[in-house]
């Protein structure tokens, strides 16, 4: 087993390009589950319609890449709208089964072959990012050091990716320090009570969706442009993973997704490494090598479990609040 | 929201002409006790100076008139109880006024303003504030946090305006030394930088008093604010109830406690059946036959919750205790634990 | 202490789930019975594969045998070549997420058949986290049409259609519904009570060579067993107790639908696999429509299910006390009935229940790993959100529904899309009239 191939890997799976997108999804739920409760179950959603929205404006109607991004965040805002206009005066659980329907609806229509010629049917799209790769400034094949290397195009999603992660984090950081942030909190714990002192709680929790399901678009540029747009990319357990990333950094934790969504791939591409190669050495003999990859998810799974009952507020959480919810 | 604003320890100027009377009188309990003492105890009784005006105000579940209110006034200044035994629909009349459910019909008024169909937290901003049966602390958020969420008109909620700390900075420190002041008073101060959710029952009830104080109410409604409180802590906060009296605010509290609404309130409405079915000064309404006849003839008064539950019909058949002392014994218990009987409730539909 | 009680029941919980399926599937690897499984060894294998790309070349109802298919990796470089078996189907083992090129090598297909115009070659398929497989689709021409569905009313075969599919998805969906009312909260892993009972069944059937029906049978006491019983025992049961939160417990749900899914896969692997007793048969020709004696079948067993189990509820005292429970478990609970043991019991019920509706889909359309959890979930979320959440008879009757507006969607718009329908009319729903069409009225206090 080559000890050092498999540590090289984790490292370039837990910064590299799906990384920041399931880390983007989850700042984006961070802001809808961690700080406003709001179960939205629809984040892949509004990852896909940002994926679509960019590659549907360049291929489509020919625009260029920033005004392809805004139409990717305009639908998101209206994605958002849309579902939270009739969801948002919901129970919690009812916006959950709305969202995952409509996440769901989204993919399906998507998918159709009827469509095909816009949304490339069950192909998806490809071939909207050259403008993006003209600002790419790398010029050498590959980028990295020892193992850990990668190519010029995935090093310039990258840095872009993290800079984007960064300035949600900041955004969300000083949105929430703010009143606004403190009232999204109090909803989270009781919206009666809220709405008891006067605060219009439909529209904060309507601001909430939308900054949330933008961010969510943007884990959708990013997937867009670090690959290519896949429809069945966008299914229902791309949210649950990223509600595994959410919970296993901590949420309503600036840092939580962020140290989610690098332990999540880390965690990943390690059992990945070391199941294959007890397979290889004969050591693990009831698996074979093409089920140790669908192994890993039912590793999620559990992890997703044992997280929820264990640990509900994740790495990052708080003393004090365990003792509140410790039950 | 352009009425004069009450706010704390300023006092209510009397228009009506029981003010000879009033102003003689040495206290605020006795000089309201004097403004009320000419009105009729009857339902829907008239009073020289109503804040809120209620009329036909109706709310059916399926086929159960849960509340039923032809008329009914509160007057300015006083502290009114609304009594009644169980499934009376005092927490429905309470929610109905406060937009935290629908009427069937009805209209009223606070302080001259429609507020019928107004949502929750219109009605909060217009000045007629409340606090509900169990507790809302908001667990996660520090008692500080729980406080500054109740000031109106924060400049930093406004989303625009949340990313801009010098936009909303000063209104903030404003903000706070009004908390900490009532914190101070309700002797919640040392408890500041702790969650709310580490606060034991009576101190959270305070709390969520305190809290709604912040937003400088006309009038506050207090849903049974000594259930669940540990008896030691029930003097003080009958104190602080009497106090905002005495500054001049409006406080309307539903109670089962007889004991706590004979020694505070100035005037007693009793509901039963969704009905008003007296009113009178707290010495006078408990000697009416009418008020009698809802709490004894518990039958009537139990019959909403008794239709309500299977359970109790399907006691009835299998021989248990009757289905109102199961009913009590339930009530007590559950009340005992904090068990939420109606989770539904208080949620929009 | 508490904690490592927890953490052992549900490491017992997973073994169980694991135990079961791997035991039987060690049987499995033998006497390849099933029709649907695919050559492991197909081309080239590629060390240390984890993923696969799969599919089935038909020119109209003729599989093609003898076809050469190429896949190249994310660098161009070739990763596998497969050649079509006899029934036309082709795996290629590739080694990690990314993007394919799969071509078709036009020169070995036979005479007479050609790529159907508009046909992508090579096309590409691109893995996603959480997909171990892809399907690669090339439309041929040349083959034998497929015989055109002798309906005459297209109107009332459909309607035929959504009424068998409806009343599968009452019988699954009043476990959802009822875990629901009587524990508040939305359980996401019941879609795989539902592949547990068909993957069941299957084992029994296929592996073990019992008769389907006494497989039916077995394959429903372990469902009650493991599924309900153990299910609910072993970790519902302690969470409530521990006062976890509705929204906590779903969230735990997700992460049970995610594990229990995956072991399916790993164990059965990605391929649709059929029953042995009662596949194809001929139709009966009734005029304007035909008719299946399975699909009759289907009805009547699931009509016999439904009726006995609203007899339950209506007359019996577990009936009522579990009605008791869905309006208020509190009230319930200090009335001196025993709410963990309903509880418990409308998890065994719910399992069995799902676990029959999963047996009967599967008896048309196959078993597939995720058949109930990502396509069926849902639908029964339409169904009982329709009828209103909590409410038995609003689960059936909203599921039926469901399953109507399904199929005869299908007559005004593409077929792919039969199911947008119905998630849109739930979305719908929930928003005008939140409780449901038969949703109980609101509690007052």
């Amino acid at each position: 087993m080559d000890i050092v191939s498999i540590l090289s890997n984790a490292v370039t799976q837990a910064v590299g390009p799906l990384a920041i997108v399931y880390c983007l999804a989850a700042i984006g739920l961070n802001l809808h589950f961690g700080y406003t409760g709001l179960l939205n179950f629809g984040q892949a959603g509004f990852a896909a319609i940002g994926a679509y929205g960019l590659g549907i404006a360049v291929k489509t109607l020919g625009l260029n890449l920033w005004l392809s991004l805004l139409v990717g965040i305009a639908a998101a805002v209206v994605l958002a709208l849309l579902l939270g206009i009739p969801t948002l005066r919901l129970r919690a659980d009812y916006l959950s089964i709305a969202t995952i329907a409509a996440a769901e609806i989204l993919r399906l229509v998507v998918r159709n072959s009827e469509l095909s010629k816009v949304t490339g049917g069950s192909n998806g799209l490809n071939g909207y990012g050259r403008d993006f790769d003209k600002l790419n400034p790398f010029n050498n094949a590959t980028y990295g050091f020892g193992q850990i290397t990668f190519s010029r195009a995935d090093f310039f999603i990258m840095i872009v990716g993290w800079i984007v992660v960064a300035i949600f984090s900041l955004l969300i950081w000083a949105l929430i320090r703010s009143p606004w942030g403190r009232t999204l909190k109090g909803i989270r714990e009781d919206e009666d009570a809220v709405r008891a002192l006067g605060k219009n709680v439909y529209a904060f929790k309507m601001q909430s969706l939308i900054i949330g399901g933008v961010i969510g678009a943007f884990a959708g540029f990013i997937f867009a442009l670090a690959t290519s747009i896949q429809p069945d990319n966008y299914g229902t357990e791309l949210t649950f993973f990223v509600y595994t990333v959410l919970l296993l950094g901590g949420a309503a934790r600036i840092f939580g997704p962020i140290l989610g969504a690098i332990i999540f791939w880390a965690a990943l591409s390690l059992t990945d490494g070391i199941l294959r190669g007890l397979v290889d050495e004969k050591i693990i003999t009831f698996l074979s090598t093409s089920q140790v990859g669908q192994v890993r998810y039912v590793l999620v799974g559990v992890a997703l479990m044992l997280l929820m009952i264990f640990r509900p507020q994740g790495i990052l959480g708080d003393k004090r609040e365990i003792a509140i919810t410790a039950r | 929201m352009s009425a004069p604003d009450i706010n704390l320890g300023k006092g209510h100027p009397v228009t009506d002409a029981s003010v000879a009377t009033a102003a003689t009188a040495a206290t605020p309990k006795e000089r309201i006790a004097a403004i009320l003492a000419n009105v009729e105890q009857v339902p829907g009784a008239a009073k020289p100076d109503p804040i809120l005006i209620a009329n036909n105000v109706t709310r059916s579940f399926g086929g159960l008139h849960a509340v039923d209110v032809e008329h009914v006034q509160i007057q300015r200044g006083a502290i009114t109880a609304l009594i009644g035994p169980n499934g009376a629909g005092k927490t429905t009349f309470f929610n109905l006024l406060t937009g935290f459910d629908a009427p069937n019909s009805g209209d009223w008024t606070f302080d001259g303003v429609d507020l019928a169909g107004v949502p929750a937290h219109k009605v909060a901003r217009a000045g007629m504030v409340r606090t509900f049966q169990l507790t809302k602390a908001l667990s996660l958020l520090t008692v500080i946090e729980n406080m500054q969420l109740g000031a109106k008109n924060q400049l930093g909620e406004k989303l625009r305006n949340a990313l801009f700390k010098p936009l909303w900075r000063a209104q903030e420190k404003s903000n706070i030394d009004k908390a900490d002041d009532l914190l101070t008073r309700f002797k919640l101060d040392a408890k500041r930088p702790d969650f709310a959710g580490s606060l034991s029952g009576g101190q959270r009830k305070l709390l969520e008093m305190a809290r709604a104080l912040m937003t400088d109410p006309k009038m506050i409604m207090l849903d049974e604010p000594m259930a669940g409180v540990n008896p030691a802590l029930t003097q003080s906060l009958l104190g602080h109830i009497e106090d905002l009296r005495d500054e001049g605010m409006t406080v309307l509290f539903v109670e089962h406690d007889m004991d706590m609404v004979q020694e505070i309130s100035d005037w007693v409405i009793v509901m039963a059946q969704g009905k008003i079915v007296a009113e009178g000064p707290p010495t006078e309404v408990m000697k009416n036959p009418a008020v009698i006849e809802a709490y004894l003839g518990g039958h009537h008064g139990d019959s909403l919750l008794e239709e309500e539950n299977p359970v109790l019909a399907m006691l009835e058949n299998d021989e248990l205790p009757s289905a109102e002392e199961a009913q009590a014994a339930v009530e007590a218990e559950l009340e005992a634990e904090g068990v939420d009987l109606h989770p539904d409730e208080n949620k929009e539909s | 202490m508490r904690r490592i009680v927890m953490a052992v029941l549900t490491v017992v919980i997973g073994t169980l789930f694991g135990l079961l399926v791997s035991t039987t599937a060690q049987a499995d690897s033998g006497p390849p019975q099933a029709p649907a499984a695919v050559p492991a060894e197909s081309g080239s294998q590629v060390q240390a594969a984890s993923n696969r790309i799969s599919g089935t070349l038909k020119a109209g109802t003729t599989p093609v045998e003898g076809v050469k298919i190429t896949v190249k990796g994310p660098d161009g470089t070739e990763v596998g070549t497969a050649t079509t078996d006899a029934t036309g189907k082709w795996a290629v083992e590739v080694t990690d997420i990314g993007k394919y090129e799969v071509e078709i090598d036009v020169a070995t297909l036979p005479e007479g058949i050609a790529l159907a115009e508009g046909t992508q070659n090579p096309r590409t398929v691109e893995f996603a986290p959480g997909e171990t497989f892809k399907a690669a689709l090339f439309n041929l021409t040349g083959g034998e049409a497929a015989p055109t569905v002798s309906a005459k009313s297209p109107f009332l075969q459909a309607l035929i259609s959504g009424i068998r599919f409806g009343l599968i998805l009452a019988v699954a969906s009043i476990g959802l519904s009822m875990v629901f009312g009587t524990t508040g909260f939305s359980n996401f892993a019941h879609g795989e009570l539902l592949t547990l009972g068909a993957f069941a069944a299957y084992v029994l059937n296929v592996t073990l060579g019992i008769q389907l029906i006494l497989a039916t049978v077995i394959a429903l006491v372990l469902c009650g067993l493991i599924g309900g019983y153990a299910q609910d025992r072993l970790l519902w049961g302690p969470l409530r107790k521990r006062g976890t939160g509705v929204i906590a417990m779903m969230i735990i749900s997700i992460g049970l639908a995610l594990a229990v899914r995956y072991i399916f896969l790993v164990v059965f692997e990605g391929n649709t696999l059929n029953f042995r007793d009662y596949q194809g048969g001929r139709s009966w020709d009734l005029g304007p429509v035909t008719l299946a004696p399975k699909d009759l079948v289907i009805v009547i067993i699931a009509l016999v299910f439904l009726v006995a189990t609203v007899l339950v509820l209506n007359k019996t005292r577990m009936g009522k006390a579990t009605r008791a429970v869905s309006d208020n478990p509190a009230l319930a609970s200090a009335s001196g009935i025993d709410v963990d043991q309903v509880i418990r019991l409308v998890w065994i019920v719910g399992a069995v229940l799902a676990g029959l509706a999963g047996i009967l889909y599967s008896a048309r359309e196959g078993v597939k790993w995720d058949m109930g959890g990502s396509g069926l979930l849902l639908l029964m979320f339409a169904g009982v959100v329709l009828g209103g959440l909590g409410t038995t008879y609003g689960a059936i009757f909203g599921s039926l529904i469901v399953g109507l507006l399904i199929e005869l969607s299908a007559l005004v718009i593409p077929v792919s899309m039969k199911n947008v329908g119905a998630l849109a009319v739930m979305i719908i729903i929930l928003l005008v009239r939140p409780d449901g069409l038969f949703g109980r009225r609101e509690r007052i206090g």
